[in-house]
């Protein structure tokens, strides 16, 4: 269970998230979704403890994120950020490897090994294991990234923008894999996504933002209607039905 | 899987790592024994102090860098940046300036330093708290506002200079050109306790380092304090930094140096990265004061080669673009 409770932040007097209150019961596939500024990776920073709201509250699994232990929060949430430029020189099984760290403090057991070759089996990773991270192009680097954090082996995790990068190839099996783990492992979701049919195909819920406020929550299919996206994207968004599935079209 | 190409590696880094502590140790056994003529009750004590001194500054030099490279996530930095040895300097100006040369040289050495190097750890800990309270990505607000501050420091050390009693300024010379060739012997102890305490600390959470080179976002998301960690990493660089710069006065660019040279040598996991670094110090410090002391007969550059050649890995660094 994710409770946001009315959380704000502003930057230098410019309020970024305004009185955002949600709850997202566990386990479950939320997307965010909105335009660009709406407050949506600040809120999603908020949630991780990247950043400290100005007022309100986030709680995960019962622990406040601003206030409890960091290395405890560690062990049941995980998150990955948009952009992760480092100057150490890493391999992927090296970057992987870290995901452990908040389970055995940097000294791995061949538990740890096998969940790493887990890992990065898990996302198409073999073969690629030994080469450095500057070595990968941007979509094999995000998926290094993504394992790092499926390694981790938390019960929450927050993705921003994870498909950044990504050809359609490997977008669809993220989110697959999300899907997954979802519903095989009973993991809790929450994503920061752009294309609106793929949050509407892959998600159990949407919560849409505007100028840093809930604009709309609810199923993907409450959410495919063309007034609620005219609502939210301030455009004409025509939604047809294909085989049962809502699909958004864009004007030209 | 893992495990298997981990082991080749760790074991050329444990080869490499043999390698210089041979190679350090062998500089200072020369260093103590070439060119002995008389009994060692005399050679001892001469040199001796010197050899430990110069321990010390390498050791503190590397682990302060290597430390706050991490911490700032930068390459080409070294905690210089931050503008604490013209701190030193202006904290020395002022000593002389309010109490006058008598009444330093009247107080115990061991206490000046403590006194010195709690100031610049104040210094340090009061601006990163002010810098890092405003926003979450303070750090490079944190350097240019050091490279702002040490121009105000230097500045302020000259101005008060200016207006010294010339035979009071002269004795605070004394106090300010420490170098390799004329360490401060009786901060020896102090220092190298200080030094110790801090280095020992810096091993013992080499884990949390790697964690931290991830960058901050990905340190907090594996649990690490990143903010308090920070603060103590900083607290921690400003000791070395102090015992560095009171033993031998500001060095800039060695630093630099042998932090990069230790990443080429050994890869950027902290553990071998911070012994490589210490010890490729301790080497260039005592092998370099070897040549130039007995080969070259040029006693009292040292100090001018290792920045020059420090100098010019900095542009070459710079140059290829290393600025992350």
């Amino acid at each position: 269970m994710i409770e946001v409770r009315n959380v704000t932040k502003a930057y230098g007097g410019a309020p970024v998230v305004t009185g955002v209150t949600l709850d997202l019961p566990a386990p479950g596939l939320t997307a965010i979704v909105g335009p660009n500024g709406a407050g949506k990776s600040t809120l999603l920073s908020i949630m991780a403890r990247l950043s400290a709201a100005d007022s309100g509250s986030v709680r995960i699994g019962g622990m406040d994120v601003a206030t409890a232990r960091s290395d405890l929060l560690a062990r049941r949430l995980a998150i990955l950020r948009q952009e992760n430029v480092m100057t150490a020189r890493l391999t992927v099984a090296d970057l992987v490897g870290f995901g452990r760290f908040p389970h055995n403090g940097g000294r791995p057991t061949p538990q740890d090994r096998d969940r790493i070759a887990a890992s990065i089996a898990f996302l198409n990773l073999e073969g690629l294991e030994h080469r450095f991270l500057d070595e990968l192009s941007g979509g094999q680097r995000q998926r290094a990234f993504m394992a790092m954090v499926l390694c981790q082996d938390t019960d929450y995790l927050l993705l921003d923008e994870p498909l950044n990068g990504l050809d359609m190839r490997h977008a669809v099996e993220t989110m697959r894999l999300v899907r997954r783990a979802v519903d095989d492992l009973g993991k809790s979701v929450v994503v920061v996504l752009h294309d609106i049919n793929v949050a509407a195909a892959y998600a159990d819920r949407i919560v849409a933002m505007k100028a840093g406020r809930v604009v709309f929550d609810g199923t993907s299919r409450d959410f495919m209607s063309a007034p609620v996206l005219r609502g939210i994207y301030d455009m004409e968004i025509a939604v047809h039905e294909i085989d049962d599935r809502r699909v958004a079209v864009l004007d030209r | 899987m893992a495990d298997a190409a981990l082991r080749p590696s760790a074991r050329r880094g444990t080869v490499v790592l043999a390698c210089l502590a041979a190679a350090a140790i062998g500089c200072a056994v020369l260093y103590m024994t070439i060119g002995v003529r008389g009994s060692w009750a005399f050679v001892l004590p001469f040199r001796a102090p010197k050899l430990a001194g110069m321990v010390v500054v390498a050791v503190a030099v590397a682990f302060s860098t290597v430390v706050f490279q991490t911490v700032t996530q930068n390459r080409i930095l070294t905690p210089t940046i931050m503008g604490f040895d013209s701190l030193y300097v202006a904290i020395q100006t002022a000593l002389v300036f309010g109490f006058g040369s008598r009444a330093l040289a009247t107080l115990d050495a061991d206490w000046r330093f403590v006194g010195e190097a709690s100031v610049m750890v104040c210094f340090s800990v009061v601006l990163f708290r002010w810098l890092l309270s405003e926003h979450g990505r303070g750090i490079h607000l944190l350097v240019l506002t050091g490279v702002v501050f040490g121009v105000l420091f230097r500045s302020l050390a000259s101005l008060l200079q200016r207006v010294l009693d010339p035979n009071e300024f002269s004795a605070l010379q004394d106090l300010l050109f420490a170098s390799f060739n004329a360490i401060d012997a009786g901060l020896l102890g102090v220092t190298a306790t200080a030094v110790g305490v801090c280095c020992a600390w810096l091993l013992s959470i080499h884990r949390t380092l790697d964690v931290l080179s991830l960058g901050r976002d990905a340190a907090i998301g594996l649990g690490v304090p990143h903010r308090r960690l920070v603060t103590r990493l900083l607290f921690v660089v400003a000791v070395l930094v102090s015992a560095s710069t009171a033993l031998v006065g500001p060095i800039a660019f060695f630093g630099l140096l042998v932090a990069n040279l230790a990443y080429l040598a050994v890869g950027h996991r902290h553990r071998p990265a911070l012994l490589a670094s210490a010890l490729i110090a301790v080497f260039t410090v005592v092998g370099g004061q070897v040549v130039l002391e007995h080969a070259l007969k040029l006693d009292g550059v040292l100090g001018v080669v290792i920045e020059f050649v420090g100098g010019i890995v900095f542009i070459v660094l710079l140059m290829r673009g290393v600025h992350r």
